[in-house]
């Protein structure tokens, strides 16, 4: 039970409560930082160099830029499975669904209604 | 220096629009006289306009529906009406300029603030009560909210004076809607007062899941959640989730109107297709938004009133999730026309269908609640029967218009009209007026005269029927949908038979004002002292009608689903506690009030391009913002002594009953 | 096994409720929860924004394509500067844990320099392409970059004003709970908008260049 004075703040300051909650320290912020820096270095290099083709340097970067947000979301954000986080990541988890559904599903009906409905407009270099 | 406003536009020269405005100010006038006269103008503002009390904003919301609701009909009413004379060589009386306006702003105003703020209402009042929460997590939020919903209302309603409205239908596609073809300011208003309503709709959503998440009274796990707060989880999940791609929509279309940019038009590379894409993914689940609240009441109704606990409670939640998540999953079904193909108009066609089993999970829940239960037949169960009766038409229509094939035939017909009326009538209306006559007694402290509402619902359901299948044949026969005048003598009959349903409803609106009189003249009779009035099974019984401001003197603790009934069972209900404690509440505030006003005072600045106006209201805005961030005085306690003065009052009350 | 669990739980509710406890809700938490929502729905109107953009990417009606306009070495820099404040907003977050007020509104300081950096690194691309004839009226391509690169801009902005507003909290009242609520919820809010501009730089800047 929480004691009646939790709202003025008489727990200690900053002490996070609870065992699950973010532990934010030093060495978080510096690794997350250095695995920021390459997943930003590796993308850019790459397209910026145009050693390989670009249909790799866009896979890369896409996937690369997708571990990056996890590592943002790990030592940055705290996000973890600590049950004090539950419906944080519950929140995460739906809207990450509905992202997904709303991105693809997006791009899916719009490119076939370019293709069917638009077929002298599209793009001619679909890459 | 006021943009592009001048006198000329006012529409003096259209009569029938000017009568409108006519009615509008003499009303405005009377409700600001009868404030005067009677000297309410001091409480108003210290207990209702600053109020940050969950329930007063509630019924706050109640009432904005209410009014909205009688504009949205009278829409409706002249639409029916110029479709009846005009079906038959007739002119009507409605030039096709009025008429599009018309049929607009019926849809925007009956979606957006006649059954968003009637459902936002409910839940408003109802969801702390059912959680034992003392408010909502964000009690100062929560009347922002509220004034901004009512601000963009308000500014829809502006239109009719200064100005006028979209003529685009209520989803505004472009490219009508981009300035080449609607230069004036119609779309403008439509843009900004549902973007205004918009952020107001958004942050009740964020705060809502809030509360129901953090705040529940202890022993209230989620599966002991009244379903009525799980159906509200859910929806304010889909507003959380949904309305941002509405905000974004309506932003680039005024990028496009406003900066020239070329997102949906037709020329430079704007494709007008993406905003149907994107507006349609905010818009199907915004039809679950609406409905599924009122599942939620139908389920706490038939479960009262049947004196069972409500069948399937396990399958109830998990289908009403489901329902969450796949109502993302089949917003192309309304436009299979629009040619994306045999595989894309497959998937959505067999998604539309799916959706539709947890929805008939429900109805069999509910009947097999009924079943063996001893079935009390109060108005609101009248209107839940009605409910499971007419939706299930409305479904199943839905679901042969989930065949895309089918879709080709009757896509904007009036057999769409039908069937999107049959669900949002059925399931929506039905829903509010349900929920509307069960929770009365709880928010005001008196139940509703039970004759009249009995008649209100008579007329609803019949005028229903009578005004929307002759729209279901129309459909088949060809007619499509907003059509201001037709040549086909063979519609004009079933186009007379549908205005005279219109006008049985117009009955059933009439006897539910009738209602509302007639109980406020006779409340002594009518007064709820137990705070039970229907021998209910949630905690919002569990305390007075209408509860004090803190709503639970001491926060109850929950054993079971249908905690109160459990009380009752174990011969805990009813009784006061040996001592009470001081309670700490959030102080009323004119934040919102002032947020809310500056926020429809911008929609106006950027409707009519009064761009010093936008920008100081911003400014303003910010300053109140920031100085509201600084004052910490926020809350206080209400001292024990005072509580059990109150509650001293309620148990009094209680006594004489409690001895019978 | 679970039941007889719930029942121990349910028994402790009813005799922590006879001794007259009273259920308070730790303030932080929730708000903390409610700023996370908000930014989850903020995360779906980014969605709806990087879907438009997209969907237009090769509308450029006869404009420039992404390859001609785009200059990543800036990019980069912009990049580095948000990267930077991410890490400085987490460090201002460990002086406040450590309770040290001037190190917090120092390293806030710093963060918000960086913000205005990036600010104004973006401020000055627009407005070279605004220069050359390619504003957003340009194309459906242009109008999409324009509004989600802006929009992601103007949260920055925002956040910036708040960080100035945090900074007078900070200074004017010291690192009380409803401070270190505030910090909490702005240092979701900075770290969030770092999270979407790695989706910019991807999706707008490296795939439009490769």
């Amino acid at each position: 039970m929480a004691s009646a004075d939790v709202m003025h703040g008489n727990a200690p300051h900053g002490v996070p409560h609870g065992d699950g909650e973010a532990h934010a320290s030093v060495r978080g912020y510096v690794t997350g930082f250095v695995l920021s820096v390459l997943l930003t270095a590796v993308p850019f290099a790459l397209v910026m160099s145009g050693t390989v083709p670009a249909a790799t340097a866009v896979a890369v970067a896409i996937g690369l830029a997708v571990v990056q947000m996890v590592v943002h979301l790990v030592y940055f954000l705290h996000m973890n499975r600590a049950s004090s986080q539950s419906w944080n990541m519950a929140a995460l988890v739906f809207t990450v669904i509905i992202v997904a559904i709303l991105v693809i599903g997006s791009l899916w009906i719009m490119y076939n209604m370019n293709v069917n409905m638009m077929p002298g407009m599209m793009p001619v270099d679909a890459t | 220096m006021f943009g592009k406003l001048t006198m000329s536009a006012m529409p003096m020269n259209q009569p029938i629009v000017m009568g409108a405005v006519l009615f509008m100010a003499i009303g405005v006038v009377v409700v600001l006289g009868t404030i005067t006269y009677f000297r309410f103008w001091r409480q108003l503002w210290s207990d209702w306009l600053t109020s940050v009390d969950h329930k007063r904003i509630g019924v706050m919301y109640i009432i904005l529906a209410v009014v909205m609701l009688l504009r949205g009909f009278s829409d409706a009413i002249m639409m029916r009406s110029q479709q009846a004379l005009a079906s038959d060589g007739g002119a009507g009386y409605l030039p096709p300029e009025h008429f599009d306006q018309v049929f607009t702003a019926h849809g925007v105003i009956m979606i957006f603030f006649m059954a968003m703020p009637f459902i936002v209402g409910l839940m408003n009042i109802v969801v702390p009560l059912q959680i034992g929460a003392r408010d909502v997590a964000f009690p100062y939020l929560n009347s922002f909210s509220l004034w901004m919903t009512i601000s963009g209302a308000i500014l829809v309603n502006l239109s009719l004076a200064v100005g006028n409205f979209a003529r685009t239908g209520w989803l505004a596609y472009p490219p009508l809607s981009e300035l080449h073809f609607s230069p004036d300011v119609g779309v403008d208003y439509y843009i900004w007062s549902l973007q205004v309503a918009g952020i107001g709709t958004l942050l009740g959503g964020v705060n809502m899941i809030t509360t129901i998440l953090k705040m529940r009274a202890p022993g209230m796990t989620m599966m002991r959640m009244p379903v009525f707060t799980w159906t509200a989880l859910c929806t304010n999940m889909l507003i959380v989730a949904a309305f941002p791609v509405l905000t974004v929509t309506l932003g680039l279309l005024a990028l496009d109107r406003y900066l020239g940019m070329h997102f949906f038009t037709n020329a430079a590379g704007g494709n007008p297709m993406m905003y149907v894409n994107l507006i349609w993914i905010w818009g199907h689940p915004e039809v679950y938004i609406l409905v599924l609240p009122c599942f939620g009441v139908f389920s706490e109704v038939i479960a009262t009133f049947s004196g069972k606990p409500l069948f399937g409670y396990t399958s109830m939640v998990y289908a009403t999730i489901c329902i969450t998540v796949l109502s993302f999953t089949v917003w192309l079904h309304h436009f299979f026309t629009m040619g994306s193909g045999a595989d894309v108009n497959a998937f959505f066609g067999i998604t539309t269908m799916v959706i539709a089993i947890p929805t008939g999970v429900k109805i069999f829940n509910w009947l097999f609640t009924m079943y063996h239960g001893r079935v009390r037949f109060d108005t609101p169960v009248l209107w839940t029967i009605g409910f499971m009766v007419t939706f299930t038409i409305g479904g199943m229509s839905g679901v042969l218009m989930a065949v895309p094939p089918a879709d080709f035939v009757l896509h904007n017909s009036v057999f769409l009209i039908a069937h999107f009326h049959n669900v949002i009538i059925g399931g929506v209306v039905f829903g509010c007026m349900a929920g509307y006559n069960y929770w009365f007694p709880k928010a005001l402290g008196f139940k509703l005269d039970e004759r009249w509402g009995k008649i209100s619902f008579w007329c609803w359901l019949v005028g229903f029927y009578v005004a929307f299948m002759p729209l279901y044949a129309l459909g088949l026969m060809g007619m499509t949908r907003r059509l201001d005048h037709m040549d086909n003598p063979v519609w004009h009959i079933y186009l007379m038979v549908a205005a005279a349903g219109a006008v049985v409803i117009l009955c059933g609106i009439l006897a539910q004002l009738v209602q509302l009189y007639v109980s406020i003249v006779n409340h002594a009779a009518l007064k709820d002292v137990t705070g039970d009035p229907w021998n209910g099974r949630t905690l919002e019984w569990a305390t007075a009608s209408p509860p004090s401001f803190y709503n639970f003197a001491e926060t109850p603790v929950v054993l079971s689903r249908d905690s109160f009934w459990d009380m009752k069972r174990r011969g805990v209900a009813f009784h006061p506690p040996v001592h009470y404690h001081r309670i700490h509440m959030p102080r009323n505030t004119g934040t919102g009030f002032i947020l809310g006003v500056l926020g429809g005072v911008i929609g106006f600045g950027m409707i009519w391009h009064i761009w010093w106006l936008v920008l100081f209201c911003l400014l303003a805005g910010l300053a109140v913002v920031v100085a509201h961030s600084f004052d910490e005085d926020r809350a206080y306690y209400v001292p024990s002594g005072e509580v059990a003065e109150i509650e001293g009052r309620h148990f009094q009350q209680l006594m004489p009953q409690a001895g019978d | 096994m679970t039941v007889d669990i719930r029942l121990a739980a349910d028994t402790a509710l009813l005799a922590d409720a006879e001794e007259g406890h009273e259920e308070h809700h730790d303030t932080a938490s929730i708000v903390t929860l409610g700023f996370w929502i908000y930014l989850m729905s903020d995360c779906v109107l980014f969605a709806a924004l990087f879907a438009t953009f997209t969907v237009l990417r090769g509308d450029t009606a006869g404009g420039p394509t992404g390859r001609e306009i785009f200059g990543l070495p800036n990019v980069a820099i912009e990049t580095a500067c948000l990267l930077v404040s991410s890490f400085t907003y987490g460090m201002a977050m460990i002086a406040a844990e450590r309770n040290r007020k001037s190190e917090v509104l120092r390293w806030l300081g710093l963060t918000l320099l960086l913000g205005l950096g990036f600010l104004s690194l973006e401020i000055r691309e627009f407005a070279d392409l605004v220069h050359q004839g390619f504003g957003p009226e340009r194309s459906g391509f242009l109008s999409g970059f324009f509004t989600l690169v802006g929009t992601h801009g103007f949260h920055v902005f925002s956040g910036i004003i708040w960080m100035l507003v945090l900074m007078a909290h900070v200074a004017y009242r010291g690192l009380t709970p409803e401070n270190r609520t505030r910090l909490m919820c702005l240092s979701l809010f900075w770290h969030f908008l770092d999270i979407i501009w790695i989706g910019v730089f991807t999706i707008v800047y490296l795939l439009g260049a490769a």
